[in-house]
């Protein structure tokens, strides 16, 4: 295998010794497509089981991928496709999507003392309105479904494409905020009035600003509610402490993915930070949509600039040079050398962001900005090799 | 319904706007140049940060925001949300209660009743906003929402809260907040999208999503960062000349240009243009998509490379020729 030394044979170095790897970043930077081509390439190049769970319904990827759609089941890419890339697969790649509400359901189902208090709680309205939004629920049960995934040992190496998360340290958070919550004394308090006709004296104020809140039937029902779930909160508990344990495994690798832009590399560089601060393991960082260097060639942009500044001179000298049309031409050249001129500003800018990640994190990928934005196979494939730094073809 | 309703108003003439947007689309940034438009009419705008607010003090050039809104130029005010602040002005001016001084133990029952019973938070922080509305406290309350996703939880809060909880304190706040935000008179939101695959499917998805879950009109839709077209189909033509002959060519000898600086300047005009033909391609799927009766909105790609405030300013006059 030959590999440069550069930041990509760090990445695959690195994914000898993870079995899960977290790809994160703020929305709209491309981290479904990441996942999927760096799932691509590891089971291409790894001798491994590898799945991608993704989050996004993005059909186009299913598609890509040779599947009938992804679903909250597994489904494994057929060995044929690898070969219509024009190599043989060492490992294996399945895919499956984060279905949130059937996975929430699932783990009611498993965690309930007995199936009738899991429909129970299942058929409450206030069940589904507290899955999707509660205590960041979108965030905790992508973790969950991962720690059930590595729980069934099925796989080598899983790769989770994360929810765009509002602030992506919620996401890091999310299953100690569930232990939180299912261990806060407050729990107890909420509960209380239903348990006991006698007001606690302790639990009095809160029980009022709970009242005043939320108003005496909406509390009633919330309290009655988590009345069903009471048996389970030691199971919550447990395996919400064993999902931010898998966080913080040596083998569970980060990987932050981000575009060259303002805002994104913001966020970025605060998951970075907050990464550290919590002593996570942090891969790379993976900068999409990197604008090509030659637009940062100062002489062409000296070019570019003179030609726009004296287009009659230009077409002078090009008339003196023979050419046909030499107006034409001259306009022609005009409006390119604006173009690139435009277009320096761009790169130039992405560069100087790409330089603040650096001082932040030394190990930063960057991908080319793909003209078409197809998610083919061969984008897919292109991608993971540039991720992997592996030998094309 | 009588088929005699005027049209709706325009997006400036609301009073409330919810700027969103797939993550990424510059949505912060419109938020923030729409404020600056509105105030530069003379009108008062309030313009705030559902979350962090860090962006958009960067987009408007200002200190870090607070919850107390700040007058950054005349009219034009701004704030970050939060919730327990909302809170304790909801307590106070809204459920009439006296201050409360020692804001700890309740925070802290608050933040886990908000998670006990999702939906309150919202009910609190466009709860707020709502009200500045009702109060006619400005002329224009813009909010920079969340990502789209999460922005559908939010304004689905509301009603969802409607169905949970009929009655009591919550319920009756519910109803006359969900009077303004399904007026389209008064409310709308406004999508950003750019003119790239997923932006734009993801737009569609959700103006589809708003009128399935919530009843929450739509203002309309903007797609940012549109690239110009580079010549006409004569001087395309020319262009094509140009790049067979690059190479060898008389005007790659002529003293004016270097061989290498032509090569990267066509290199250049092409990728501008294939970024142009793509993105022509998704805003035709756009529109189709979302019909003829929502306003879209094009702004061009600002290639000054201005930074914050000045580039804030420079996205505000695009937008002023555009809905002028």
């Amino acid at each position: 295998m030959t590999r440069t030394d550069g930041p990509e044979a760090l990445l695959a170095d690195l994914l000898e010794e993870t079995s899960l790897v977290i790809a994160c970043g703020p929305g709209g930077v491309g981290k479904t497509t990441t996942a999927a081509a760096l799932g691509l390439a590891a089971a291409a190049s790894l001798d491994a089981r590898v799945l991608v769970l993704t989050v996004d319904p993005a059909r186009r990827l299913a598609d890509a991928l040779g599947l009938d759609g992804i679903g909250n089941d597994v489904a494994e890419v057929p060995a044929s496709f690898f070969t219509a890339l024009g190599h043989e697969a060492r490992g294996s790649l399945s895919v499956a999507m984060l279905d949130a509400g059937a996975s929430w359901d699932r783990l009611i189902r498993t965690t309930a003392p007995s199936p009738e208090v899991a429909e129970e709680i299942i058929s409450n309205p206030l069940y589904r309105n507290i899955t999707t939004r509660f205590a960041r629920g979108h965030e905790y049960i992508a973790m969950e479904r991962i720690f059930e995934l590595v729980g069934t040992g099925e796989f080598d190496l899983l790769i989770l494409d994360t929810p765009p998360s509002q602030s992506a340290i919620d996401l890091l958070d999310a299953p100690e905020r569930m232990a939180d919550f299912f261990s806060s004394r407050l729990l107890g308090w909420l509960t209380a009035p239903l348990r006991s006709r006698l007001l606690n004296f302790a639990t009095r104020p809160f029980t009022a600003l709970a009242d005043r809140v939320l108003g005496t039937q909406f509390l009633t029902d919330t309290s009655r509610f988590f009345l069903l779930l009471q048996g389970m909160y030691d199971g919550f508990v447990e395996r919400s402490n064993a999902v931010a344990a898998l966080l913080r495994e040596p083998t569970t690798l980060f990987v932050v993915v981000t575009t060259p832009e303002t805002i994104p590399v913001n966020e970025a560089r605060r998951f970075v930070d907050a990464l550290k601060a919590r002593s996570l393991r942090l891969g790379v960082v993976i900068a999409n949509k990197v604008l090509p260097s030659s637009l940062l060639d100062a002489d062409t942009l000296q070019a570019a600039g003179r030609m726009v500044a004296d287009t009659e001179a230009l077409e002078a000298d090009l008339a003196e040079s023979g050419i046909e049309d030499a107006g034409g031409v001259a306009r022609v050249l005009a409006a390119i050398s604006e173009n690139f001129e435009n277009f320096a500003v761009l790169a130039g800018r992405q560069r100087a962001l790409l330089d603040e990640l650096r001082s932040r994190h030394d190990v930063v990928i960057e991908l080319p900005h793909l003209l078409d934005e197809v998610v083919d196979v061969e984008a897919l494939s292109r991608i993971g090799n540039l991720l992997l730094a592996e030998p094309t073809g | 319904m009588t088929g005699e309703r005027a049209a709706p108003p325009g997006i400036l003439e609301r009073h409330l706007l919810f700027v969103t947007g797939k993550g990424g689309v510059g949505k912060t940034t419109l938020a923030a140049a729409l404020a600056m438009l509105v105030a530069g009419r003379g009108q008062r705008v309030l313009v705030c940060a559902m979350e962090r607010g860090e962006d958009l003090a960067l987009a408007l050039g200002s200190a870090p925001l607070a919850y107390r809104p700040t007058e950054l130029a005349p009219g034009l005010f701004a704030m970050e949300m939060d919730t327990e602040a909302a809170l304790r002005e909801y307590l106070v001016v809204q459920a009439h209660l006296p201050p409360i001084g020692r804001i700890g133990g309740v925070a802290e029952a608050f933040d886990f009743l908000a998670s006990a019973a999702p939906g309150v938070r919202e009910i609190l922080t466009i709860g707020k906003l709502c009200y500045e509305v009702k109060e006619l406290h400005y002329d224009l309350v813009i909010v920079d929402a969340a990502a789209s996703g999460h922005f559908i939880g939010h304004l689905a809060a509301p009603v969802g809260m409607r169905e949970l909880a009929g009655i009591g304190a919550i319920g009756d706040q519910t109803k006359w907040m969900l009077d303004i935000l399904e007026d389209a008179e008064r409310t709308g939101v406004v999508v950003v999208t750019t003119p790239e695959e997923t932006p734009v499917l993801e737009a569609l998805e959700l103006c589809e999503l708003l009128q399935v879950v919530t009843s929450v009109p739509l203002a309309g839709v903007v797609a940012n960062r549109v690239l110009p077209e580079l010549f006409g189909r004569r001087d395309a033509s020319l262009f094509e000349r140009l790049d067979e002959m690059s190479h060898a060519s008389a005007v790659g000898r002529s003293a004016v240009i270097p061989p290498d600086a032509l090569a990267r300047l066509i290199d250049a005009a092409k990728l501008s243009m294939q970024l142009r033909s793509t993105g022509v391609e998704h805003l035709d799927n756009l529109r189709a998509g979302l019909g003829a009766q929502v306003p879209l909105v094009l702004l061009p790609m600002l290639f000054s490379g201005a930074e914050g405030a000045a580039g804030t300013a420079e996205l505000a006059r695009a937008l002023l020729d555009e809905l002028a």
